[in-house]
């Protein structure tokens, strides 16, 4: 297959590397299998590299490379397919649902999800996210709310807070022309065809763990085939936002999850999980 | 397996989708096509297949892609502005090189047009239709037997060539019932392996289907790659029939409903001792130009006989280079012209050229 | 041979299926055979008809616009399609249903009271068949025992018991032609 080109050439580092003997150190973390080795177009303190490689330790973690499919949406991730060494489709803007839908009703067998940002799930492609959620599609559905359009360089979204600045609301989200900032999962699990739905962030640590665990129980949970797994994650976007690294994390503290609050939004019923499912 | 049955041509495009083994069939009610959703979704669950009733167009085009990625014969039907909205969707599959059937039950236009047949959608299916640099063969079934027949034929066309093909029937196909003989047919099992993604083993790098090229450099070696494949298209897809072409004086143009109609014309106008013949393009998409370019040279007109204000008619003066008049005789807004009509406008042309 | 025939009236009158039937049964004869229907919401509630062709040879447009024969079931279908039938042509309609016959002379007009007639074989549905059966009578394209054979065929196991009551239904149209045709000559 041919891979895409690389985006930006590594810097050259002046530091001198201490050399060591490998079996004096315990190997405590490495990058998982499952990315493909190149840099990754993504601007600093951008949590989508975070959030694809945590996705990717999920699938070596269960040991399902060979048996998961990706769909990649229109937006940042674009280029999901040249960072996920799992097969992938990148669908039309807005469509992945469908087309996952589709791949995952051919395959039973296989894991399937997309990964979609705000502009992509909750604007354009609203209708094929809902009716998917709706038939209870058995896939996962990973959202990535950032509040802006990235990849068009910081456009209003559907989730963009009220009275934010971006470069088509210049003087910030007002409700009474563009309406109100959307809340996906919130919306998503009162349909009944949804079973897990958590919204979660990666600003910090514990924050970065708990995302990890949400996207690991909601592949588990295809096992069951009981309906959509959906995962919106609170992302950082220092780029559009206008703020370093740091900033953007405090902003996600401060004023993100005030409208976005973080947690589990629709837990499976408990004699759902009994039937075969191991719960770690 | 070889009885005549008496079908719709709806239905009997139907029941070849089943028996071409088409895994996969997602679609939406619009009328004149809602029999083959119908006939699907009562038939196809018996042969353990899968069909999904999608929530729009939109949604079966891109499930279409999500099917036909993953390897699996797949198709969409619809009518036109059900059409118009897969266009974004078509163009993805093209661009991504996947395999799939799509079927037009052309109905009058333009906006929500009405229910009755035409062929107004002609451009958009031949021309590209969706954005970007691409093209779909297209098929013309002329009859109920064809509409079976070129399921078949669009699908392993798909399968040779990565590409959507184009079945552009209409109403009137579509609803009409005639004999329909499925004959034996063994599906090819193209292997797909080298680009469906059906989960990366160890053995084989990542599959990924797109239609992004970012970089312009890489886009033209695509597109390069693209019309690299539709000149192959073009050099051996052509297929038309003719009808009556060696003594003819004038020729009529016309596929589909409209190459019925001509038909009959001609019969009429032979009793009348007129010399007429009939090309039909039963390819739309790769055009008899070559063919309709040698005929040019022993006739005194050619006439486009289309249902719509006069779209093919500008490929056939495109075949012809000028060599010979090109007339067009239309009719628009779902009704159709009878042979006594177009018979008329014949001898006017007659007159007209005889005056002259 | 060529018949082309246009059978018209309400929906739920039985048009559609009549011309099927009639279709079917040139198939089962080997004939060529083409059954174009109108379609879309003018088949909700309104008029319904079939433009059906039966041919020994390749049949070429299944669009009909001068009929051999038309087959009239309510007045809006007498007086949309009376003036496009072909001199020498045949006019069969369901005489309770219309109030305003054609008047034209060149043509061949014959009335039929199925619908009652229906009525007193208990089975109102069978009126198409009735009508058929006159059709037939006057313009033999197929044998009875093909539409018999093509109503074993269309009909689904469970209404076989039927094929008896239309097949009376066939036989009592034809006699009721030979009727009307000696009073329309008388």
């Amino acid at each position: 297959m041919q891979t895409n080109e690389q985006v930006l050439p590594l810097p050259s580092l002046d530091i001198a590397v201490p050399g060591c003997q490998e079996d004096e150190y315990e190997l405590v973390y490495h990058k998982p299998s499952t990315l493909v080795e190149v840099n990754m177009h993504y601007c600093p303190g951008c949590a989508h590299s975070l959030v694809h490689k945590l996705l990717m330790e999920v699938v070596e973690d269960m040991n399902i490379q060979d048996k998961t499919i990706g769909i990649a949406p229109v937006g940042c991730s674009v280029f999901a397919y040249d960072y996920m060494n799992i097969d992938m489709q990148e669908a039309a803007h807005g469509r992945a649902a469908a087309v996952a839908t589709a791949v995952k009703r051919l395959m039973p067998e296989k894991y399937v999800f997309t990964y979609q940002g705000d502009g992509d799930l909750a604007s354009i492609g609203i209708a094929e996210t809902l009716h998917a959620i709706n038939r209870g599609e058995n896939i996962l559905i990973v959202f990535m709310n950032n509040a802006v359009y990235g990849m068009t360089s910081g456009q209003m979204a559907p989730t963009t807070l009220t009275g934010m600045k971006t470069t088509t609301t210049p003087n910030g989200r007002e409700t009474s022309l563009s309406g109100y900032p959307i809340k996906i999962a919130e919306l998503m699990a009162v349909l009944p065809g949804s079973f897990y739905v958590s919204r979660q962030t990666v600003h910090n640590a514990a924050a970065v763990r708990k995302t990890k665990k949400a996207l690991e129980k909601a592949i588990k949970y295809q096992d069951l085939n009981k309906g959509t797994c959906l995962v919106e994650i609170i992302g950082n976007c220092p780029s559009n936002w206008k703020m370093t690294p740091t900033e953007s994390s405090k902003f996600i503290e401060e004023e993100m999850i005030k409208t976005f609050p973080v947690g589990d939004i629709k837990l499976p019923k408990a004699e759902d999980l009994k039937t075969k499912l191991e719960e770690n | 397996m070889t009885e005549a049955k008496l079908m719709k041509g709806n239905e009997a495009l139907a029941e070849a989708a089943i028996q071409a083994g088409c895994d996969a069939y997602f679609g939406y009610p619009i009328t004149p096509q809602s029999e083959v959703l119908e006939y699907l979704a009562r038939e196809m669950p018996k042969h353990g297949r899968l069909v999904m009733q999608a929530e729009s167009e939109v949604a079966s085009i891109n499930m279409v892609y999500g099917a036909a990625g993953a390897g699996f014969r797949s198709m969409t039907s619809s009518s036109s502005p059900g059409i118009s909205l897969m266009q974004e969707g078509i163009s993805y599959l093209a661009g991504a090189e996947l395999p799939c059937l799509i079927v037009n039950v052309n109905r009058a236009g333009p906006g929500l047009g009405t229910i009755q047949p035409g062929q107004g959608d002609y451009f958009q299916s031949v021309k590209g239709g969706g954005h970007g640099d691409y093209k779909m063969i297209v098929l013309a079934p002329a009859s109920v037997q064809e509409m079976a027949d070129f399921v078949f034929l669009g699908f392993d066309l798909a399968d040779k060539y990565r590409n959507p093909v184009l079945i552009l029937s209409d109403g009137a196909i579509g609803q009409m019932m005639e004999k329909v003989v499925f004959k034996p047919y063994t599906n090819p099992q193209v292997d797909k392996s080298a680009w469906a993604t059906t989960g990366k083993p160890t053995t084989r790098e990542r599959n990924y289907v797109t239609s992004l090229f970012i970089q312009p450099e890489r886009m033209e070696v695509h597109n390069l790659k693209l019309e690299e494949k539709f000149k192959r298209i073009r050099e051996n897809e052509v297929r038309f029939e003719e009808i009556n072409t060696a003594d003819a004086e004038y020729i009529f143009v016309a596929y589909g409903l409209s190459a019925r109609i001509c038909q009959k014309t001609m019969d009429l106008a032979r009793e009348k001792g007129i010399k007429v013949g009939l090309l039909r393009p039963i390819c739309v998409y790769p055009y008899p130009y070559k063919r309709l370019e040698e005929l040019a040279s022993q006739v005194k007109c050619m006439i486009s006989v289309e249902l719509n204000s006069g779209q093919m008619v500008e490929d056939v003066q495109l075949a012809v280079k000028g060599k010979v008049p090109v007339e067009f005789i239309g009719k628009m807004g779902g009704l159709l012209f009878t042979p006594e009509e177009i018979l008329q406008q014949l001898e006017k042309l007659i007159q007209q050229y005889h005056a002259n | 041979m060529l018949e082309e025939l246009i059978v018209a009236g309400f929906g739920g009158q039985g048009v559609l299926s009549l011309g099927m039937t009639l279709a079917y049964a040139g198939m089962v004869e080997n004939k060529e055979i083409s059954w174009m229907p109108s379609y879309g919401p003018e088949m909700r509630g309104g008029t319904a008809n079939c433009m059906v062709s039966i041919s020994s040879n390749k049949i070429s447009s299944p669009i009909i616009s001068r009929f051999d024969s038309a087959i009239v079931l309510n007045q809006p279908s007498m007086d949309k399609f009376e003036a496009r039938i072909k001199p020498g042509g045949l006019l069969l309609y369901e005489s309770g249903n219309i109030f305003k016959p054609s008047t034209r002379t060149d043509i061949d007009i014959i009335g039929i009271t199925a619908t009652t007639e229906a009525l007193l074989m208990k089975n109102a549905k069978i009126m198409n068949m009735i009508m058929l059966g006159a059709y037939l009578q006057l313009k033999p394209v197929v044998q009875i025992d093909s539409i018999l054979e093509a109503l074993k065929k269309v009909l689904p196991d469970k209404y076989h018991f039927l094929l008896d009551i239309n097949r009376q239904a066939l036989v009592r149209g034809g006699e009721m032609a030979v009727l009307s045709k000696e009073q329309t000559v008388a």
